[in-house]
């Protein structure tokens, strides 16, 4: 009963999202107030819908429904129950609602928080929200039901795959897709500003936090997808530029540059239709994604299973919502107003380098990733792209940007100083080559680029800060005055310093990655095997049943220079139901290096084959990610939304009984 | 031209589109790595048996249908592929001639002595000769060719139970019969 009830309430959001895709923009054509404000209730009505389809279809997941499909082939009674609910979104037709899903809470978000918007814009983006969410519901009615039942229920299920029962990807889908959907904002933003012909500061300010929300939450999904990938696959590896990983890495590039240009839009009135372009951009990135990963046209380890039904049906969305985007563009962006005038070297000259950067970064992650599909296509050999080419090419473009990072802020708007910059820059040049020296000494034989790139990292925080000290005139001006200035600074001045520093924090991990040390080897019990001063003993192994898998724990103690230090306890796990085996690795993490073992197959011999890995300052990748994310919440704090939102409070406790 | 520029973007998507469209023809599989020696005859080889024995050649194969396997001592993958290849010689009756590539002799017989011998003959290919003239990627890889001598198959990596039940073992049957 209640999975037929989730059924038919996403039917009934079907309905509502065709009614709020068509009535308010024929209202705002024709100054209909009645008809524009349909969209506002449609909205919050889709939203209750989608979120009962998502409660039922969880239900079902929870109480180990059997009569449903979907439940049979993704879960199983000994799951623990995280991954009961995880297994909801762990399967193609639950992700899709989880998307949908997502999108009524970023329309109804809309709804709730835009009463300072004109209300024609309101209708718009509200109408265009309304439209995308008609395109998915029907893609999920049509080809991908969660809600179809069987009529011979089976005593169990297939269970969830065994690498998706983890907790950092119980939450790494939610996250990646809250920050794909909210783009969907900015692009109905977009689309309905090019309907309207009329983009300004205002808009800017609008989008702004739409996009810098969807962006934090991209950004942490990202990071935990890729933190994950460290600690389960049990190779070390934290970046596989594997298609999916891609996926949804380029719309964080092109929505990094939509976060940076929508400021130049709202303090200098300029930049306007590349503005557009960004946010359409991101978000088809987002869809081409979602696309990618459901179709079957790339060989990826992420894809779910693949139907061409699907896969056509994604691509006929595509072509209506990107290329009609597009379109809509090509026809109205000429048209748009452009303002101020700047000189090249300025601070919006330096966010339009950046956006140059980081565009062409996601160009080249694009054709590297389609480029076997794009071969193939025109009956070329099949081949795979693989890190060499990624490193060759998103590298160098990335030391550009770390550059300009560091430099940018240091320019004033319209004219800026560039020998002035450089010369307030010259202690961040100190440290990134002191930096560089103190690495080259430590690593005297090791690889010259990753001690260059620990440089720039030093280099790019230095930058930030020096911003902040000479805003706050750090001991220029007594220490008291600097601290009422500190105190005073907006709080979006903030979160560039942090989200700077966050990317530097990043690319210093990223670039001592290449320190790290590996050792794999088969070791018998009771052997050593040593790595960069540790000495790991196998100790025994032993079999430890689990809820639903049959554990082979490992006892490796870990010494050094004769001290004890660490016991740990890398898993090999079988699941029953799957017959699949899974590695859980032993890390030991510091902020300076992690010691990382996984236990492999044994030899049947007594000896097992132990993977130790000596990682420095590996966490920095993450690490920086999350003060990245960080940086973005509290620029999102920032007092001028807040005047905002005082606004929005009046208006909304108005009783609106017109509606 | 201004206003042409302006049309790059979405000329540009529809590009991308059209090789999206491509992609999703039915019967694509991405995963495959096709083989130039699908369809053709044997390459010629003659490789003295890791065993007593005759030669292992071509020649030898002549008029059967046979799974050819390609393994070294010194490949982890061989080893999980290993007890799939017990089990096709034991319960399922097939003859597997193996060859061992790119490998010493002691250690290949050291291997098999202590693990089970899969195959029914064996032929070393010291120097990888062979291997180069089937195409081989890497260890290990499995080839079916028919009676007439020609390759109809090639699995790249280890085989596992469900390629053995879904492509090798049908594929064996329909060459049979015919």
């Amino acid at each position: 009963m209640i999975i037929e009830l989730g059924h038919f309430a996403l039917i009934l959001a079907l309905a509502v999202a065709l009614v709020q895709s068509v009535v308010p923009v024929m209202g705002a054509a024709r100054h209909d107030h009645a008809w524009m404000a349909v969209a506002r209730p449609a909205a919050l009505t889709q939203f209750l819908l989608v979120g009962m389809a998502m409660a039922a279809l969880t239900y079902a997941y929870i109480t180990s429904d059997f009569t449903v499909i979907n439940v049979i082939e993704n879960s199983h009674t000994d799951k623990p129950l995280l991954y009961k609910v995880s297994g909801v979104w762990g399967n193609h037709e639950g992700s899709m609602l989880l998307w949908v899903f997502i999108l009524a809470v970023c329309s109804a978000a809309v709804a709730l928080f835009s009463s300072n918007l004109p209300a024609a814009l309101r209708a718009r983006v509200l109408a265009v929200q309304g439209m995308i969410s008609a395109g998915f519901l029907m893609f999920i009615l049509f080809t991908s039901n969660p809600f179809v039942r069987t009529m011979n229920p089976p005593m169990n299920g297939h269970g969830l795959n065994p690498v998706l029962q983890d907790p950092g990807l119980a939450f790494h889908p939610p996250f990646l897709y809250l920050g794909y959907v909210g783009f969907s904002v900015s692009f109905a933003f977009a689309v309905a500003a090019l309907i309207e012909g009329r983009v300004d500061a205002a808009w800017a300010r609008w989008v702004r936090p739409w996009a810098l929300a969807s962006w934090c939450a991209l950004t942490v999904g990202i990071a935990l997808g890729s933190w994950w990938a460290y600690y389960t696959l049990g190779w070390g590896g934290w970046w596989f530029w594997d298609p999916v990983e891609n996926a949804s890495f380029m719309p964080w590039l092109v929505g990094t540059a939509l976060i940076h240009s929508a400021i130049v839009v709202e303090k200098r009135d300029t930049l306007k239709s590349w503005t557009i372009l960004l946010a359409i951009i991101t978000f088809s990135l987002s869809l081409v994604g979602t696309f990618l990963v459901r179709s079957g046209v790339l060989t990826s380890v992420h894809a779910f299973a693949v139907d061409p039904a699907r896969g056509t049906f994604i691509l006929l969305l595509l072509l209506v919502a990107i290329g009609g985007s597009l379109t809509l563009y090509a026809v109205r962006a000429p048209a748009l107003q452009s303002g101020g005038i700047f000189a090249p070297i300025s601070r919006e000259g330096a966010l339009v380098l950046n956006n140059i950067l980081l565009t062409s970064a996601a160009a080249t992650v694009f054709l590297g990733t389609l480029y076997p599909l794009f071969l193939d296509a025109i009956g070329g050999p099949k081949i795979s792209v693989g890190p060499p080419y990624f490193d060759k090419t998103f590298g160098p473009i990335m030391v550009p940007v770390l550059i300009a990072v560091a430099g940018g802020p240091m320019l004033a708007w319209k004219r800026g100083d560039l020998l002035g910059a450089v010369q307030r820059l010259w202690a961040a040049f100190a440290v990134g080559l002191l930096v560089a020296l103190g690495c080259l000494y430590a690593t005297y034989g090791g690889p010259v680029l990753a001690v260059l790139g620990l440089g720039l990292a030093a280099f790019t925080a230095m930058g930030a800060i020096i911003e902040w000290t000479d805003r706050v005139k750090l001991f220029r001006i007594p220490l008291a005055e600097s601290w009422r200035r500190a105190v005073n600074l907006p709080r979006s001045a903030y979160g560039m310093t942090f989200a700077h520093l966050g990317l530097a924090i990043s690319a210093a991990g990223i670039a001592a990655a290449a320190f790290s040390v590996e050792r794999i080897e088969i070791v018998k019990l009771g052997a050593t095997l040593d790595i960069s001063g540790y000495s790991m003993r196998l100790a025994k192994v032993d079999q430890i049943p689990g809820p639903n898998f049959l554990a082979e724990d490992a006892t490796v103690d870990v010494t050094r220079n004769g001290t004890p230090i660490w016991t740990a306890h890398p898993q090999r796990r079988f699941f029953t139901v799957q017959q699949q085996t899974t590695s859980l690795t032993a890390i030991r993490s510091s902020l300076f290096a992690d010691l990382y073992i996984a236990v492999g197959e044994s030899d049947g011999h007594g000896g097992w084959t132990l993977r130790a890995y000596y990682k420095p300052l590996i966490s920095w990748i993450w690490l920086g990610a999350l003060v990245m994310a960080g940086g973005g919440i509290v620029s999102l704090s920032d007092r001028r939304w807040r005047i905002g939102a005082a606004a929005r409070q009046r208006s909304t406790a108005l009783p609106q009984v017109a509606e | 031209m201004r206003k042409t520029l302006y049309l790059l973007p979405v000329l540009l998507f529809l590009v991308v589109a059209g090789y999206f469209a491509v992609g999703l023809k039915p019967g694509r599989d991405p995963h495959e790595i096709p083989s130039a020696m699908i369809d053709k005859a044997l390459p010629e080889f003659d490789l003295p048996a890791l065993n007593d024995g005759p030669n292992v050649s071509n020649a030898s194969l002549k008029g059967q249908v046979t799974v050819i396997n390609f393994f070294a001592s010194w490949c982890v993958p061989c080893k999980i592929e290993h007890p799939v290849l017990m089990r096709l010689a034991t319960k399922d009756k097939i003859a597997i001639i193996g060859i061992a590539y790119k490998d010493a002799v002691e250690d290949s017989r050291r291997e098999l002595v202590k693990g089970g011998d899969p195959y029914a003959r064996i032929g070393v290919d010291r120097k990888g000769a062979a291997g180069f003239d089937f195409g081989v990627y890497g260890v290990p890889e499995t080839y079916v060719v028919d009676k007439s001598g020609h390759i109809r198959k090639r699995f790249v990596g280890p085989l596992n139970a469900g390629s053995v039940e879904k492509e090798l073992l049908p594929l064996l049957r329909e060459l049979n019969r015919s």
